[in-house]
């Protein structure tokens, strides 16, 4: 089985991050890139399916040419080989326009299952498995919390308010899955070690077949025309008690409507 | 606060991340917890095993890492940071292993080394007695031939690990004197084999410290390491790398301190301003942090030594003098710097200065490793 992961870097969450004035993307040398958090987890899961399967796992990356720090920890992790997609022409690229560049990628290496995290923390905008989905004409599995394969097959359980839904396709798909499917492994030494030499293709747009005019920053659907550092937190209320403390506290929950 | 740290390899510093990834999650997590309640942390060294973290100063053609001291150091540093104990006991492990990997025939090494430093059976060191200490070569334990191998009888003192361990470099005496004594890869079990009661220490609450009581045990002659008679030669070699192994973990333990002494100097505030922000503190915090600079500095000069293959043992020992020192002050002062609450168990600086004493003790006192300096230099 051919099984693809999308994987992003993202700036780490543990530092600040910053948005760069000129055009008002996000500042990737700023704040060291890490792997996303999510992405981990659909790196094992490509991993278990791999495992219970057999085939290939091919770690998919769009980013700047420091995303290869991300690569080698997912090819650590056990993956067997990746493609990166890196290209100056793509900086800037929103929802739309990177689901188009990775779904020209995709199409070109070929997939039976694309697995991917259910959003970055960083855009979190969580919409890139629909829209590539639809870009590859393939059924959507979206927000997965467990994953079967069976022949052409694919189950997947999506966690709900009201319990979970089973979902249904054939393959080839697209799946999404959240933090609550898998415990990630660690890519032990032994993997650092064999992620050395593992093959890693390096595309540009050109190689990849993507309409250069059709990504970057300056043909993006959106705009991000202002922002601003977010107000710190106002004080809170202090109800003090007087024998009332269990009405007021009452009355506060009810006045936002939580009771 | 990571420390920045200058690596020779891309792998190095994947080795690095990968080791705080674990530590975080793995040790950081836990180690409350079990240092208080005494508790064994179950399947941790299972999972060391696994990330590959307890075989890598040991060549790669034996089922090792490959990893220069330089390199393998760092990473006992970062673990010790979160965990002294656990940190302690991988340093432990990885000179248990050193006798048979230095020692040992192609046979040997072939039949038991490679689950040694895959971490799917984990090592003590057995060379210590109730009476034979610092004065090592005094040891009474007896290894008696006997038709099927050797027959051990005798008390052993202080094991690390001790009764939880798979294996054990064992020193017994199998003549007299200096030259009498021998090296044996010694089963965790066996019948005659017997371990006391853990000893209630000061600190490394979580991995037990025991005596073990060899009544007449009887373990195979092809578990001897060596020659009949090299075993103090060997203890010693491996005690010259264990040694760096502690200047490592010592120097984790003072960073840790550091850290959260300069975390809270930064938020406690007293007449009006951030407390680091008194120069009496300040300063205080500053030679903290000098101090520890220089045992890193330190451990690192005697490492690259032992890497390029020149003599290093004097360095191990500066090292572990200076480092054990360097920590002891460090975590002492971290207490001082978090005031009263320094001193309480709300705050992790006191367990700090609890593990910090050990290390000036343990692989050689402070005073046997400037003994082992001034002799070098007398020669
Ligand atoms: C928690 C813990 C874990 C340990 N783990 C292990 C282990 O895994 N394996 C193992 O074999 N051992 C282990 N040990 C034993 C440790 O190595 C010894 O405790 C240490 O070598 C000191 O021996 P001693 O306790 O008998 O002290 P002694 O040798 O009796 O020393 C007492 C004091 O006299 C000083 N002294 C002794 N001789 C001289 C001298 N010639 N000149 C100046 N001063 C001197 C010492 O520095 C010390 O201050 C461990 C000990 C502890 C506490």
């Amino acid at each position: 089985m051919n099984i693809v992961v999308c994987v992003k870097q993202v700036p780490d969450t543990a530092t600040e991050r910053k948005l760069r004035p000129d055009d008002k993307t996000i500042d990737r040398e700023a704040a060291e890139g890490v792997i996303n958090e999510i992405c981990e987890y659909a790196v094992e899961e490509a991993l278990r399916l791999k495992e219970a399967h057999g085939g290939e796992v091919t770690v998919l990356t769009m980013g700047p040419s420091k995303a290869t720090d991300t690569i080698r920890k997912a090819l650590a992790m056990g993956a067997d080989k990746a493609v990166h997609l890196v290209d100056d022409a793509l900086h800037g690229s929103d929802g739309l326009q990177t689901s188009y560049a990775l779904a020209q990628v995709l199409k070109k290496i070929g997939f039976d299952v694309v697995i991917l995290g259910s959003e970055s923390t960083d855009a979190r905008m969580g919409t890139l498995a629909a829209m590539l989905a639809e870009r590859l004409d393939a059924p959507q599995l979206s927000l997965a919390n467990k994953v079967e394969i069976d022949g052409s097959t694919i189950r997947i359980q999506r966690l709900t308010d009201y319990g979970f839904d089973r979902v249904e396709a054939s393959l080839p798909a697209v799946v999404s899955v959240v933090e609550k499917i898998n415990e990630p492994r660690y890519p032990s030494f032994k993997g650092i070690m064999a992620a050395k030499k593992k093959p890693v293709e390096t595309l540009s747009v050109a190689d990849a077949e993507i309409d250069a005019a059709k990504v970057g920053l300056a043909s993006a659907a959106t705009e991000v025309v202002d922002f601003a550092v977010a107000p710190p937190r106002a004080a809170g209320t202090i109800v003090k008690d007087e024998g009332d403390g269990g009405v007021k506290v009452a009355e506060f929950l009810a006045s936002k409507k939580f009771v | 606060m990571a420390v920045v740290r200058l690596l020779p390899t891309q792998e190095a510093r994947d080795l690095l991340d990968l080791t705080r990834d674990f530590a975080d999650k793995e040790l950081a997590t836990r180690v409350e917890e079990h240092e208080r309640d005494e508790t064994y942390p179950e399947g941790l060294f299972a999972k060391l095993g696994e990330a590959g973290l307890l075989g890598l100063p040991y060549p790669e053609e034996m089922g090792g890492g490959g990893q220069p001291y330089e390199v393998y150091l760092q990473v006992l540093e970062e673990l010790a940071a979160r965990w002294a104990a656990v940190a302690v006991a991988v340093s432990v492990h990885g000179l248990s292993c050193f006798p048979l990997a230095t020692y040992g025939t192609a046979e040997q090494r072939d039949r038991w080394l490679p689950d040694m430093l895959a971490g799917k059976v984990i090592g003590g060191y057995s060379l210590s007695e109730p009476q034979a200490g610092s004065d090592a070569g005094a040891l009474n334990c007896r290894a008696e031939r006997v038709e099927t191998g050797y027959r051990i009888s005798g008390t052993k003192a202080w094991i690390t690990h001790g009764g939880r361990a798979d294996f054990y470099a064992l020193f017994a005496r199998t003549g007299e004197g200096s030259r009498g004594v021998s090296c044996f890869l010694a089963p965790g079990r066996a019948e005659g084999l017997t371990f006391g009661r853990p000893e209630q220490k000061m600190g490394l609450h979580a991995i037990p410290t025991t005596s073990a009581h060899w009544d007449g045990a009887v373990i195979d002659s092809d578990r001897l390491i060596g020659e009949e008679g090299q075993g103090l030669q060997i203890a010693f070699s491996a005690l010259d790398s264990g040694r760096l192994g502690i200047a490592a973990c010592a120097t984790g333990l003072a960073q840790a301190a550091l850290d959260v002494a300069v975390r809270y100097a930064n938020e406690r505030t007293q007449f009006g301003r951030k407390i680091i922000d008194h120069q009496g503190l300040g300063f205080l915090l500053a030679d903290m942090a000098a101090a520890v600079d220089s045992a890193r500095a330190t451990y690192l000069d005697a490492a690259r030594r032992r890497d390029a293959g020149l003599p290093y043992g004097r360095n191990a020992s500066v090292a572990k003098l200076v480092c054990t020192d360097a920590a002891m002050k460090v975590t002492t002062d971290a207490v001082q710097v978090l005031g009263g609450y320094g001193y309480t168990r709300d705050f992790p600086a006191e367990r700090y200065m609890r593990e910090a004493k050990i290390t000036q003790i343990f692989e050689g006192t402070n005073q046997i490793q400037r003994l082992v300096i001034s002799r070098h230099l007398s020669r």
